[in-house]
């Protein structure tokens, strides 16, 4: 009889001892702890666990100067922003910004690795501090910046779309009503989808599919009129069709999407270099610095121009420990904002070509803004 | 005399049947199957036709053919690669010495590696990553594999050391694949590069080798007398079989994480690793405990009897029938172990699908070309399934378990 109950009483320990682990307090008497897990639904999907508070994590800078590289969470699969080429080098937008804290924390832009995270691992990588930087389009959330680490500045401000042919006759939002719309099963986005139309008190049929690709296929094979997600991705899509030209993105935008670079909690100085570097790049479109002038700027009239690569002044090198090029060697390395962003989703972009819409700088009607580097 | 005909009419070897014979006992051996030969035929002719039409000139093979470097070691630094050139020559020479030793199985297969490579080596087509010293390595790779086939036929090496040559080999492999902290010419080369076959090989091979110890080990804990030790194999078996692999690898990956302090981080691919061998390991123990129920008493009693320890009577007599018993269900566990790794890619591991998944998401155009892409890695999980299927029904017949396959 006590053999049998063995097994049965060492499963209840152990579950006792995990479970008063996550509680935290530990009080004699037995009591029930209820673990909570919130499963939120993104591609593919995204558990976010709330368990022990996240190891005290101090001097993620000291740890990234001994260990002499950054380490990156970023992804091997999304084009534009986290992708491979045939040599297995990791490009796109996010990787690009990883690069340029490389570059202005050691000089060297090769001094990254980059640790492909799913949508699911992402945030506990996060939380525990595996990745010194998560640039990986993860959308700044108030409940992400409480639970995972510090959000440091919008690079890219995206957010959900529609995609129609252009022979349907559509127009505007307006006319939707009826129409059939498809969409990938469990995500945000159709969240926002059936929440956009109940709020404009328009009907519309959806086609749901698992898979992301799929969803593209039936809606070019004239399965749906309409299809949706964030506007980013149906450039991209929309670039590889056939006849890319016989499909327009309607202007409207039904979610905010801003996908910030984020660090670990506990480090402010490392939170701030990363931050002075994005404003960096900013302030290099802004000021007209290039990846390939940044050296003759040295010599510029501007003043601004001189104090963001260190010339005159002091833009807070000193107290962050870092030498007075060290922006410069950024922009050196991966070119300002607007290059970064052009290499991959410009006219001639590696990946597809999106308008910068919103991604223009503030004084060009977007909504990129940095506070000046001085 | 006539007797005496029939007598030899017996004797004679059967004769494999003339393909007339052959057609007339197999499709038309019947009214019905006639008419059922007739009506498939035609459609398993056009079928064949679609599909090497589809296949030649409808498929376009560009997301494929353009990345083969990627999908066979991912990441891994380019200038690095000869680590895994050579690691991959050991295992082809290592190849050619058993098929010089064995034949049979092996023979078959280095036959197979060796005339792939020989058709990638002097492939008539412009590839940036099929230049020359790819096709003089490819060439001395073959070489290497028929040097191999001398020496294992010729020479007097002993079987123990070919054995072990198979099991230094890649563990030498993994260690140049890593490279040395304070090396200048065999840097470290992060896990994090490291992705396609390689890792795939990776897994399945440490998953299958380090599991299956575990597995015996948990098996013989799990009928121990001993109470703590019994109690903890049920226990680890049946908790480990009650969860799915991806919540196994979710622990592994992120709730162990949680747990660690960051300075004591175990590497990512070892943690994957680490969950799939304890996934395996569960399975192997009850299979192998299958095996050792299967063993008679009487075996033990008689092992006993003859005066041999319990070690003795564990190692000599029971393991060796209860393996024999269960070696198709353990091989059936291996085979699925192997494409259960594809599993490695939620918790962002490119392994050979994840590769395959971020080449067709990497590129706007190659998202139109995912089926080829799909295609092309089922048929490279079936070859390595369909040889390990292979290889066990060699070793089941060899080891004179009845096999009616």
């Amino acid at each position: 009889m006590y053999k049998r109950l063995f097994p049965v009483l060492a499963i209840l320990i152990a579950l006792a001892l995990v479970l008063s682990a996550c509680g935290g307090t530990t009080t004699g008497e037995v009591k029930t702890v209820v673990e909570t897990v919130i499963v939120e639904v993104e591609v593919p999907v995204e558990v976010e666990v709330e368990a022990a508070p996240a190891p005290a994590v101090e001097g993620i800078l000291t740890r990234v100067l001994e260990r002499g590289y950054v380490v990156c969470g970023g992804r091997t699969d999304l084009a534009g922003f986290g992708m491979l080429d045939a040599d297995g080098h990791n490009l796109g937008f996010d990787i690009d910004f990883c690069r340029a804290v490389a570059a202005a924390v050691f000089g060297d832009p090769e001094a990254v690795e980059v640790v492909p995270l799913t949508a699911a691992d992402r945030g506990p990588a996060l939380q525990t501090a595996e990745v010194d930087i998560l640039s990986r389009n993860v959308t700044w959330t108030a409940s992400r910046d409480a639970q995972w680490g510090n959000f440091t500045n919008v690079m890219f401000y995206d957010g959900q779309g529609f995609m129609i042919r252009k022979d349907s006759g559509i127009t505007s939002t307006d006319e939707f009503d009826g129409a059939t719309v498809c969409v990938t099963s469990g995500t945000t986005t159709e969240q926002n989808l059936s929440d956009f139309f109940r709020q404009n008190g328009m009907e519309y049929e959806a086609v749901i599919f698992e898979e992301t690709p799929a969803v593209y296929s039936a809606y070019e094979d004239g399965r749906c009129d309409i299809t949706t997600s964030d506007k980013s991705q149906l450039a991209s899509v929309r670039s590889g069709f056939a006849d890319p030209e016989a499909h327009i993105i309607l202007d409207i935008t039904i979610s905010k999407e801003p996908l910030t670079p984020a660090v670990p909690h506990g480090d402010d100085a490392w939170f701030d270099i990363v931050k002075l570097v994005s404003f960096a790049l900013i302030n290099a479109e802004e000021l007209g610095v290039t990846q390939a002038n940044v050296e003759d700027m040295k010599s510029s009239e501007n003043i601004n121009v001189l104090r963001l690569l260190g010339v005159e002044g002091d833009w807070g090198y000193t107290d962050l420990g870092l030498t007075p090029d060290a922006l410069a060697n950024a922009i050196a390395a991966v070119g300002n904002y607007g290059e970064i962003y052009d290499r991959y989703m410009g006219p001639q972009g590696i990946s597809f070509t999106l308008p910068r819409g919103p991604n223009n700088l503030w004084n060009e009607g977007g909504l990129i803004y940095a506070p000046p580097v001085k | 005399m006539a007797i005496k005909e029939i007598e030899q009419d017996l004797l004679r070897p059967p004769q494999p049947p003339g393909p007339m014979r052959w057609i007339r006992e197999n499709l038309f051996s019947g009214f019905i199957n006639s008419i059922l030969t007739v009506l498939l035929f035609p459609a398993i002719i056009y079928l064949l036709y679609q599909i090497s039409k589809w296949v030649l000139f409808g498929a376009n093979w560009q997301a494929v053919s353009q990345f083969p470097m990627l999908f066979a070691v991912g990441q891994y630094p380019r200038d690095q690669i000869w680590r895994v050139g050579f690691i991959f020559s050991g295992l082809m020479f290592m190849l050619g010495i058993s098929w010089g030793r064995w034949g049979g199985l092996l023979k078959s297969i280095a036959l197979a590696a060796g005339s792939f490579l020989l058709l990638i080596a002097v492939l008539p087509v412009q590839h940036p990553q099929l230049d020359m010293t790819m096709r003089i390595y490819l060439g001395s790779t073959i070489l290497l594999i028929l040097v191999g086939y001398l020496i294992g036929n010729n020479t007097r090496l002993k079987n123990a050391i070919i054995i072990a040559g198979w099991f230094v080999i890649p563990i030498i492999g993994i260690v140049l694949l890593a490279g040395f902290e304070a090396s200048e010419r065999i840097p470290p080369v992060q896990t994090t590069l490291w992705g396609g076959l390689l890792v795939t090989f990776l897994l399945a091979a440490g998953g299958i080798i380090l599991s299956f110890p575990l597995g015996v080990a948990l098996a013989f804990g799990r009928r121990s007398d001993l109470p703590v030790v019994s109690g903890f194999s049920t226990v680890f078996i049946e908790v480990i079989r009650g969860v799915p692999l991806v919540t196994i690898l979710f622990m592994f990956s992120i709730i162990l994480a949680l747990f660690l302090p960051v300075e004591s981080r175990i590497d990512r691919l070892v943690r994957a690793l680490m969950a799939v061998t304890v996934f395996s390991a569960a399975y192997s123990a009850e299979n192998v405990r299958g095996g050792l129920q299967s063993v008679p008493l009487g075996q033990i009693e008689a092992a006993k009897a003859l005066g041999m320890g319990k070690l003795h009577t564990t190692v000599f007599i029971v393991l060796p029938q209860a393996l024999r018993a269960v070696l198709p269900a353990i091989v059936g566990q291996f085979i699925s172990l192997f494409k259960d790794t594809t599993l490695v890619v939620i918790i962002g591991i490119n392994d050979f699908l994840g590769i395959g998944r971020s080449i067709i998401n990497s590129d706007p155009e190659f998202v139109q070309m995912r089926t080829e892409v799909y295609i092309f890695m089922a048929v490279v999980y079936w070859i390595f399934s369909y040889l390990m299927s292979l290889a066990s029904r060699r070793i089941e017949s060899a080891m004179g378990i009845e096999s009616n396959l």
